[in-house]
């Protein structure tokens, strides 16, 4: 039990962080809205989380001019992709267990 | 602790899959594209059959003038059916709350539209060297073509539609003469049959 749980990551215990790796990891890029839309949660809420993964270097961050208006599209870091991995086989194997 | 786990993996697939297909599709949509390309097909018949009977068998010849209307049908109707998608599926989506022009449309019309084009534009230059039985054939092919191609951003039943029209295409050019009835098969009564299916189980 000790040895499986050792692969789960911090990172991912919360449901928004989850979420945000989980879209990440099969779209190559989304902006900010599209995330909020997906998960369902609010702005303040995604901001931090994506702030939290951001510090882990799980995920960058492109800021762009649309219409004027600010536009950033997030996108998973390789390193954030094999630690997402890593921690839905630690899941995996738990729940085959 | 288990079915905090479970309940994590039936999550992440969800949202997976909300975030690559777009499942907004109307059913409906389909049902009415099918119909409007009855009706279209239907007046180019009288059009292209006034003056031979289709069991003949002689080359069909088409003037001018008839050439314009065949257009300005085709043209009609690809104009109704495409106003027709866009309003039911808008309806869809309105009553699920969300945007019928996001990231995941987006995708699918992309992905829709190469092979669309693509063969959109074969068929015109064919039409004006006068290969004008090979328009059948060829526009249920590249549909097909497109279905499939924009299947992974939608339903998993568009691919077998695709699969059906590319089938059916490829049968319509061993039977040239009557390709029309084989766009009338693919475009209207599979089209409105797998609407009907879409329809039931979304």
């Amino acid at each position: 039990m000790k040895e499986l749980l050792k692969n789960f990551d911090k990172a991912f215990e919360n449901r928004t962080r989850l979420g945000i790796m989980s879209v990440l990891t099969i779209n190559e890029y989304l902006d900010f809205n599209s995330l909020k839309e997906l998960l369902g949660v609010t702005d303040g809420n995604l901001a931090s989380h994506l702030k939290y993964l951001e510090k882990q270097k799980y995920l960058t961050y492109e800021k762009k001019f649309l219409n004027r208006k600010p536009n950033t599209n997030y996108s998973a870091t390789n390193k954030g992709i094999k630690a997402f991995e890593k921690h839905i086989t630690a899941i995996e194997q738990l729940v085959n267990k | 602790m288990d079915n905090k786990h479970i309940e994590d993996l039936k999550e992440i697939k969800e949202i997976m899959n909300r975030s690559t297909r777009f499942i907004s599709l109307s059913g409906i949509s389909g049902i009415s594209t099918g119909i409007m390309a009855l009706i279209g097909s239907i007046l180019a018949y009288f059009i292209i059959f006034k003056h031979q009977n289709i069991l003949d068998y002689n080359p069909v010849e088409i003037s001018n003038k008839d050439l314009f209307y065949l257009l300005l049908i085709a043209f009609c109707t690809l104009l109704c059916s495409i106003v027709c998608a866009i309003y039911f599926t808008n309806r869809k989506t309105k009553k699920e709350n969300r945007k019928i022009w996001d990231s995941q449309s987006k995708r699918l019309i992309t992905n829709l539209s190469i092979p669309l084009i693509t063969g959109g534009v074969l068929c015109l230059m064919l039409l004006f060297k006068g290969f004008i039985g090979f328009l059948a054939p060829l526009t249920l092919i590249f549909y097909g073509l497109a279905l499939v191609n924009g299947s992974k951003y939608t339903f998993k039943e568009i691919k077998t539609l695709g699969l059906i029209e590319i089938a059916l295409g490829l049968v319509a050019f061993q039977f040239i003469a009557f390709g029309l009835f084989f766009w009338m098969l693919g475009f209207g009564i599979t089209q409105i049959s797998y609407g009907l299916i879409v329809q039931a189980k979304y």
